[in-house]
Formats: structure tokens, sequence, C-alpha cells
């Protein structure tokens, strides 16, 4: 008898069903994608002046974007989807094929880095036509902004999927989900300077993983002299690594544990 | 050979008892079907028999299986066993023939996704969004991903609700053939005759408990019931209740000498007996 595909096999594949589903919501798509770029747009007509010597507040806020964007389509994206999917039966049916848990995490990461390389290519060819981002030059700054990418798209995407099991519906998801990151991103320096936030923000900000995305991304985008600018004097390299590990762990503990495939 | 054995299963939620002791036995290549109104039990025993909830007691194989198994293990279980729930809406942005290609994958023997299609009568919308499907189609389909698999086990919750009643005798065909073919087949249904056409053996349950088990024509002593003669005698319907009806009839025909005003000779339908075992006020709940 033939056995079983693997559980990364059968994650690929997922991942593939759930790329072309997810293309197939044109609106959700082109907003999606395009969202950070409108912001940009916004914020970079707004705020015109420049924080530092060479740093402009786009290129500042282009850190902020793509951190956000990790955010958005990992943990909010999924938190919104998962609810709806398990409202719909759909959930329920995978759960009676032998199509294991973790496959159906690992689609969904698949789907979340998918979504995040396109949004990150227009995100980043926009801000160079049209806002004279400057792209980082050395090769270290690139290794910094891959591993953030994939380390980012992990930890939100399990936390997405940990967080799914709170909104009791999918019809309310949104309305308990969509706060909670527009809060984090006011607290954690996407939309404003993170130094001028009051310091009991900054602590707040600290405790999760949206702050330390963004500041990891200044750290690719921003001149290493900005560094001495940031509130630790230091763009902190490994404890972002440390705490973005850290909940990782705790998403996918959570995951596993609470995970709910149907409604109650 | 048994592919579901039961001995005594209970399962309660705080202080009701969903299942209060359930036994079964259902033999491979059977089509058994479980019939009791709505918050019988019905639906607990058969998600515990899926592996969907955990019992609190009692003895349960499926297919030598414990459906609670986990991990590797319950992959190979339900490898084995195909589910159509009762009601799946997903969004719909994929095709009937994308949808049934991915769950090929999941299946270590899986049926050809063609044959599928066309098995459950949906060639002509292969390529159609699950989204443009009608309610009919779209139970066609959750069919459909149910036998994807090629299951030894298959269970049907209430499938053919929205059918109209050319699909549902094409479903039953359908269902036929797949027992033919050896696949055993566990039913839950509201639709007494569609248990009558199908089953080779039906048990009602209620509160908990199975009341009878037995194969349709013989449930609740149909078979032994006596028969009612009713016809026209001065302007009045009479009747009579007769183990030999025809033994009535005769007499009738010669009393009138001739044709027996309104005659008819009817006995109990499966839902006449249903409705006396599990009582007329909990038959109308439903």
């Amino acid at each position: 008898m033939k056995s079983l595909p693997s559980t990364l096999a059968l994650g690929l594949r997922r991942g593939n069903l759930e790329i072309r589903q997810f293309l197939r919501q044109r609106e959700s798509v082109v907003f999606t994608l395009l969202f950070p770029l409108i912001l940009l747009a916004i914020f970079g007509s707004v705020f015109k002046d420049t924080i530092a010597p060479g740093v402009t507040f786009s290129q500042y806020f282009v850190a902020g974007m793509i951190a956000s964007g990790l955010v958005n389509s990992g943990f909010q994206q999924l938190a919104i989807i998962i609810p709806m999917e398990r409202d719909f039966g759909s959930l329920k049916r995978l759960r009676g094929t032998p199509m294991p848990a973790a496959s159906y995490f690992i689609g969904k990461t698949i789907l979340v880095l998918a979504s995040m390389f396109f949004q990150v290519v227009l995100l980043l060819a926009g801000g160079v036509i049209f806002f004279h981002l400057n792209l980082p030059t050395s090769a270290s700054k690139w290794i910094t902004f891959t591993w953030l990418i994939l380390l980012g798209t992990a930890s939100s995407t399990s936390l997405g999927i940990a967080f799914s099991v709170v909104p009791k519906s999918g019809r309310g998801a949104s309305a308990v989900v969509s706060p909670v990151v527009i809060i984090l991103q006011f607290f954690s320096g996407v939309f404003f300077i993170f130094t001028q936030l009051p310091f009991w923000m900054q602590q707040v900000a600290a405790i999760f993983p949206l702050k330390w995305l963004t500041q990891g991304m200044r750290s690719v985008f921003l001149p290493d002299s900005f560094a001495a600018s940031e509130v630790a004097h230091s763009w902190e390299t490994g404890r972002t690594l440390g705490i973005l590990l850290i909940w990782l762990f705790v998403g996918t503990y959570f995951s596993i544990k609470t995970f709910k495939w149907e409604r109650e | 050979m048994s592919v579901i054995e039961v001995r005594n299963l209970r399962k309660s939620y705080g202080s009701t008892h969903a299942v209060a002791g359930v036994d079964l036995e259902i033999a491979q290549g059977e089509i058994f079907a479980l019939l009791g109104p709505n918050g019988a039990g019905k639906t607990t025993t058969v998600e515990i028999l899926e592996g969907f909830r955990e019992r609190d007691s009692g003895d349960v194989r499926v297919l030598g299986f414990d459906p609670q198994v986990q991990g590797q293990n319950a992959r190979e279980f339900r490898d084995r066993i195909g589910i159509v729930l009762q009601s799946t809406s997903d969004a719909g942005d994929l095709t009937v023939a994308e949808t049934l290609h991915h769950f090929t994958g999941y299946y270590s023997k899986p049926r050809d996704a063609d044959e599928v299609i066309a098995a459950v009568g949906l060639s002509e919308k292969k390529d159609a969004l699950i989204r443009s499907l009608s309610g009919g189609q779209r139970r066609r389909l959750d069919v459909g991903l149910g036998i994807i698999g090629s299951p030894e086990l298959l269970f049907l919750d209430e499938p053919t609700t929205g059918f109209d009643p050319e699909a549902r005798r094409a479903f039953w065909t359908l269902i036929r053939e797949l027992r033919d073919g050896g696949t055993t087949i566990l039913l839950t249904t509201h639709y007494l005759d569609e248990a009558e056409a199908l089953a080779d053996r039906v048990a009602v349950i209620n509160r908990g408990v199975i009341l009878e088990i037995s194969d349709p024509a013989h449930l609740g002593g149909r078979s032994t019931s006596l028969a009612r003669v009713q016809w026209e005698s001065s302007g009045q319907m009479r009747e009579e209740m007769t183990a030999q009806p025809t033994a009535v009839v005769t007499r009738l025909t010669s009393e009138f000498g001739g044709e027996i005003p309104k005659l008819s000779v009817s006995r109990k339908t499966l839902e006449d007996i249903y409705l006396e075992m599990i009582g007329h006020s909990e038959g109308d709940s439903q």
C-alpha cells in the first residue's frame, strides 16, 4: 500500500492552494498589496522634513510599513480568516481528512510569505520611483532584511493562528483583531518617530514584536549613524532576534495547544 | 467482520447525558441508518466515531482504531474513512475540479478525481467556481470529497438535504454502488423514506439510548403489525384492524356485492413506527 504523503509535501500543496485562493479575491489582493504604498504616498506627502541628516520621513516610514506588512499579512489576516474558515465548516472538513495540522500551518505560512514578497517588491519599487527611497547597499543589511522577513513572517503567522481562537465568530473577528493591530502600530513607531513617543508607550511596545520588527527594519533602511538616535543608542540586533524567537515559540505553542477546528 | 464496535458508550455535557450507554455493531459492507430527533444523541455518537469528540466512557473500535488516536495513527485512521458533514460552505474561490484534485493529495490511495466528479454528477460543473453552485450541487461536492480517499467506511450526515427528488434517486444509486463495492456506510437522516430505501439496518436513538435496531421492514414489529382496512358504509367511514386483510376485503366484497366504496388497505409506514417509538411530542420538535 502506498504510504501517506509527508507533512511538508502536504504543507507545500496547501500553500499552493492558499495562494491560488487568495489571488482569486481580487479586491483583497489589490488592497493588501497596494495599501502600504498608498500609506507611503500619504505620509511622504504630509511629512516632507528630514529626521536626521540624510534621513527623510519616507525612509523612516518604509521601515515601519514593511514591519507592519508582516503583522498585517500574518497576524491580522490569519486571525480574521481562520475564524471565518471555522464558521464555514471548512476547517472541520480538513480535520476529518488525513492532512496533519502542521501542513495546514505550513500552508498559511507560505501564503503570508508570498503576500509579503509581493508587498515588499511593490513598496520598495514604488518608494524608489516616487519617493527617492534609498535601498541598502551592503550585503550584511540585505542579510538582516532577509532573516527579519523570514522570522517576522513565521512569528506573525504563528501568533495569528494562535489568536484565531479569540474571535468567537468570523463575522466579529475583524472588530476584535484590527484595533489590536492599529494600537500596536501607533505604539511601535510605525506612524510616528518612536523616540518621540511617551516613555510608557515605548515600554508597552517593547513587549510586542512589532516594535522590534520596525526597529530591525530601520537598521536595514537607515544609515548606521542613526543607531545613536534610537532609544538604546543601538540597533539591538541580538535582542531583536531573541524577542522574535520567543514570540515564535509562544505563537507555535499556542497554535498547537489551543487551535480550534470547529465552532463551539 | 465488524467495522464499528461500540460498547456502553457514554458522553455527558454538564448534567445532560447526550449518550447514555449505546451499543452498536456494524458489519462490513452494510448501510446502517441512525434515526432520531434532534438532541437524541445521534450527532454526538457519530462525532465520537469520527474522532471529532472524546467520549466519557465505553469501548469504541472503528476499523480497529480507537477514534481518539492522535498523531500518525490518526492520519492512518482518517485515511480509511470518509466524512460528509452536515453543513460546509467554503468561501468557494476554487473550482470543483481543483478542490477534488487537491484533496486526492491527502490520501494514500485516492480515487481518480474526474471519476468522482462524474460519479456525483458534477461533470458539467467541473470548472465552475464552488461559489456558483446550487445548494444541491454543493452537497454533491461534499459527497465527492467524502469518497475521494476510497474510504472503507463512509459517514453521511443528512446527505440529501436540499436535493430535488431526481438528485436524491441518483444519490441513492451512488450510495448503493459504494456499498456493493464493499464500503460500509453509516447514515444519519431525517428522511424515513431514505432510511427505508437505503438502509440494511436502522437504529432508533432517543435520549441517548438506542430503542431498537432492526431492518427497516421489521422495525417496531412493523411486519407483524395489523393492517388497517377502511371503507365507507352508509355515508360513514369505517375501519377494521386485522391480521387477515384479504379475508376482510373478501367479506366486504360479498357484503357490498361488488365494489367497496372508498376502500383502502394500509400498514404502518416506517414513519408511523418511528414516531410511535420516540413519542409524538418529541417527533414534532424537529
